[in-house]
């Protein structure tokens, strides 16, 4: 990289390096369970920090918390319907915090500071193994959403309306978890790695507005994903007619 | 920036699966259960709790008001057919006083009518009288005057 990594510590440039954990004979990404257990930590904090006193006129982080619990039940209720949100609503919720959380603590957390023998510290949703978990999760929670519903009747969906509906239905199965993935992978990476790059070439007030940038779509995949996962979860539960 | 070039490679690379995608599901599923009974059901219990106060103390809110409503268009009632007693009790009253004084009139003017008739029935019957006795007089005198006369002849 030349010289000028030294002189801007915060503009090294790794992609696709990682600090291997051996686990048995597991090889786990260690740089994203660290940056997860910080992550979940935080939400876990809040949470613990907002309910510890929760009162009938909410105070302080309690506030901030029941704008939370509203926002996701209105994306919950508008997405699955009225009978079945409130089953989902912790599903949701959780994958727009955990993806949130993350997203904006890949952004705005200084990691670059802490040294890792290899690869470095970033969001968890930069690294495609998380994507792939949790768009995984969506996949089996809207399957087991339609069949404790609806039993064997859920395959009426593939034929629905009509049977030539079927081959697309079931590519889609496979469509769902992969765009959900790779969107979500695609859109963290790249803001990290355009802000990496922009400050590795100008190291001053040019990657500022990119950096805002990066913190609205960080949001607005966090937001996408949870649409999504209650979308596809509220079409398996629908009720046809 | 070479390892731009490891996508695929055995190790590292960007789609470099691993032990990472099962432990990160598990580790987002036990996130979840987490969450659920650390905020979820804790807020959404409040929430809840708070949303039916609100619902429940609008709609006694309302009965009050209706409640005060009604008391008040009662009261108002009632000032009403208060009034209107008050004045019908003035009307009677002005009623009977002016009866009592038409009355008195009617019988003072029937008694003054009837002295001064009678006044006047007994002037009448003492000129009258007073006439008879004149006449009888003139009579009595004329017939003196004749026969004094005649005496004297």
């Amino acid at each position: 990289m030349g010289p000028l990594p030294f002189l801007l510590p915060f503009a090294e440039l790794e992609v696709g390096q990682h600090l291997y954990w051996q686990l048995g004979n597991l090889r786990l990404h260690g740089q994203v369970f660290m940056t997860s257990w910080i992550v979940i930590g935080a939400l876990l904090a809040l949470v613990i920090v907002g309910t510890r006193k929760m009162e009938r006129d909410p105070r302080g982080v309690q506030n901030l918390l029941e704008f939370l619990w509203d926002y996701i039940r209105d994306l919950a209720r508008t997405q699955i319907g009225e009978k079945a949100y409130r089953d989902w609503m912790p599903f949701i919720g959780t994958l727009f915090l955990f993806i949130f959380v993350s997203n904006w603590g890949g952004a705005l957390v200084p990691w670059r500071l802490i040294k890792l023998p290899s690869g470095e510290l970033g969001a968890p949703t930069a690294d495609i193994n998380t994507t792939v978990a949790l768009a995984l999760l969506v996949s089996l929670s809207y399957f087991y959403a339609g069949l404790s519903r609806k039993g064997l009747r859920y395959f009426e969906y593939y034929v629905h309306p009509t049977p030539i509906m079927l081959p697309f239905k079931i590519v889609e199965d496979f469509t769902k978890p992969l765009s959900l993935s790779f969107r979500l992978f695609g859109n963290i990476l790249a803001d990290e790695l355009v802000v990496a790059v922009l400050v590795f070439l100008v190291p001053l007030v040019l990657p500022v507005p990119v950096m805002f940038l990066g913190l609205f779509t960080s949001a607005i995949q966090a937001l996408i994903f949870a649409t999504l996962a209650a979308y596809y979860i509220g079409e398996a539960v629908e009720e046809h007619h | 920036m070479t390892s731009l070039l490891l996508f695929g490679a055995t190790e590292g690379g960007l789609f470099d699966f691993d032990a990472t995608l099962p432990l990160m599901a598990v580790q987002v599923v036990l996130l979840t259960f987490i969450l659920n009974s650390l905020f979820f059901r804790p807020v959404g219990k409040v929430v809840e709790e708070r949303e039916s106060f609100v619902t429940s103390s609008r709609a006694e809110a309302k009965q009050k008001l209706a409640e005060v409503e009604k008391l008040e268009s009662d009261l108002r009632n009632q000032l009403k057919a208060a009034r209107q007693a008050a004045q019908k009790l003035i009307n009677d009253a002005e009623e009977d006083s002016d009866k009592l004084y038409r009355e008195a009139l009617a019988l003072a003017t029937a008694e003054a009518n009837a002295s001064r008739e009678q006044a006047r029935k007994e002037i009448d019957s003492q000129r009258e009288a007073a006439m008879n006795q004149l006449k009888a007089d003139a009579a009595q005198i004329g017939d003196l005057i004749v026969e004094r006369l005649l005496a004297a002849k």
